[in-house]
């Protein structure tokens, strides 16, 4: 099953998939709609799409639905509108947008614009498959500020794969700034560390 | 005792503000979008603001356990600028969002054709997107502000009991009080109205449609004179159920009436919903 036909199946049988028919049925109301979502549905997690909310399969099923040609700028613009909520939902739509390479310098920049923020609900959710699309020294510090605001980093996807001997670098002196500071490393950062090192850590012995 | 702060300006507030209150026992909070003590010169630094206000400060707020709604509007005092009066264009997006929970501040600061538009203009917005409006009301002529408010409310449409028509005293709640708006009062440390008078107020005009908030903001203001009220109102009498009905229920009931309003944080979702405010929860 691809993304959109999991949600789908997610929300098959439960009073969202109706209200999300209805919607889709009204383009002219798209952005009232996108907007109203969350007290339509609730914001509930949902059984059967772990990660996902009710809100926020809606409105990724709502984006998903546009036409091609306007998918991004649509994004771009709900999410630079968006309530908290909203731009979340935006972030994690990104990967099912009906939208091509040629859409990138609208999208990745809401990518960046989340990592920019102190909000960790919306940099968690900019370091999904998406991220993917973000460069590497970018996508690094990203990472970094994840073990800064104690985002786990089982939110970031594809951690091993991307990970780097630079972002080893720059864990190893956090730890060090941390151990000076008498304050502890964060768990998963330092067994990512150790990972990346080759050391084992305490939690994984 | 659970407090609800129904206007409050947690933007110019610090987090040790969030502290004090979590800690005193405020654990709900409409901040209003107002003035910001330098003039704006053009609609983005207004939707920065309001970006801010459904997005930032619910996410600060969460933090310390408290639940942040806003109100939005363009504010009485800038409807009179040309540079910001094109946000009026830009209202009804934001007016749609989840945690807006009324049209607000709106009203009258000096009384010039160009605020009467604005107002007009904005409980028209109040009634298209089903909102309750909260109404400023001048801190200059402050009688005929008022009177002029509640004829302007009156020809709008919107129901009295949809309208909370804040920062009253002595001399103008009896106005209000025969409308059948809601009677908003400020506790200031200095001006407006104090925590003995307010009790004296309560005294006379019974606790019904009565909204008691702390409009702490960027001037001298004191979050904590919603608690300080309400000690006061112990202290002369009235019991924890008068004082929960002040500082929580009436509250929970004005703003409850957008549909908007999610408490789920602060009651636990098995307790029942408030009438008009319950949110349909998933799955339920
Ligand atoms: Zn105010």
């Amino acid at each position: 099953m691809t993304p959109p036909e999991r949600l789908r199946a997610a929300l098959r049988d439960t009073p969202h998939a109706a209200w999300l028919e209805q919607a889709l049925a009204e383009p002219g109301r798209f952005t009232r709609s996108f907007a109203a979502a969350g007290r339509r549905t609730g914001r509930a997690p949902l059984p059967g799409a772990p990660g996902w909310t009710a809100d926020e399969a809606v409105r990724a099923l709502l984006l998903e639905s546009l036409p091609p040609g306007r998918a991004a700028a649509e994004a771009h613009d709900l999410y630079r509108h968006g309530d908290a909520d909203e731009k979340r939902a935006v972030l994690k739509a990104l990967p099912m947008l009906p939208a091509g390479a040629d859409a990138l310098p609208v999208t990745v920049p809401l990518l960046r614009d989340a990592i920019r923020t102190n909000d960790a609900r919306l940099l968690a959710a900019a370091l999904g498959p998406y991220a993917a699309h973000l460069d590497q020294a970018a996508w690094r510090q990203a990472v970094l500020k994840c073990v800064f605001m104690g985002v786990p980093l089982s939110e970031v996807d594809r951690l091993d794969e991307r990970a780097d001997a630079e972002l080893a670098a720059m864990l190893a002196a956090f730890a060090a700034e941390r151990e000076a500071a008498g304050r502890p490393m964060p768990g998963d950062a330092a067994a990512l560390l150790g990972r990346l090192t080759g050391d084992r850590t305490p939690e994984e012995t | 005792m659970r407090i609800f702060d129904p206007h409050i300006h947690m933007t110019s507030r610090t987090t040790d503000d969030y502290a004090r209150m979590a800690a005193a026992g405020v654990a709900a909070v409409v901040e209003p979008s107002f003035w910001l003590g330098q003039p704006r010169t053009g609609p983005s630094s207004f939707t920065d603001y309001f970006d801010s206000l459904v997005g930032w400060e619910p996410y600060r707020a969460a933090q310390f356990g408290v639940v942040h709604h806003a109100t939005i509007a363009l504010n009485p005092k800038e409807a009179n600028d040309p540079r910001c009066r094109p946000v009026l264009d830009l209202l009804p997006r934001y007016l749609d969002k989840d945690r807006v929970v009324a049209v607000g501040e709106i009203g009258y600061d000096s009384m010039t054709p160009e605020e009467d538009d604005a107002f007009e203009r904005q409980l028209a917005l109040a009634v298209e997107h089903e909102l309750p409006a909260l109404v400023h009301t001048p801190h200059r002529d402050k009688a005929a502000g008022t009177r002029r408010t509640l004829d302007l409310v009156k020809a709008s449409g919107l129901e009295p009991g949809r309208v909370a028509v804040d920062h009253l005293n002595e001399v103008t709640v009896g106005l209000v009080h025969g409308s059948g708006c809601w009677m908003g009062f400020s506790i200031y440390p200095e001006t407006k109205m104090s925590p003995p008078r307010m009790v004296e107020l309560l005294r006379r005009y019974g606790t019904e449609r009565v909204l008691v908030n702390s409009a702490a903001d960027w001037g001298v203001s004191d979050p904590l004179l919603t608690l300080e009220t309400a000690r006061e109102m112990l202290a002369a009498g009235f019991d924890e159920d008068d004082v929960d009905q002040v500082m929580w229920r009436n509250p929970v009931e004005f703003y409850g009436q957008s549909g908007r309003l999610d408490l789920s944080a602060v009651t636990g979702a098995a307790e029942p919903t408030f009438a008009g405010s319950s949110i349909k929860r998933g799955g339920e």
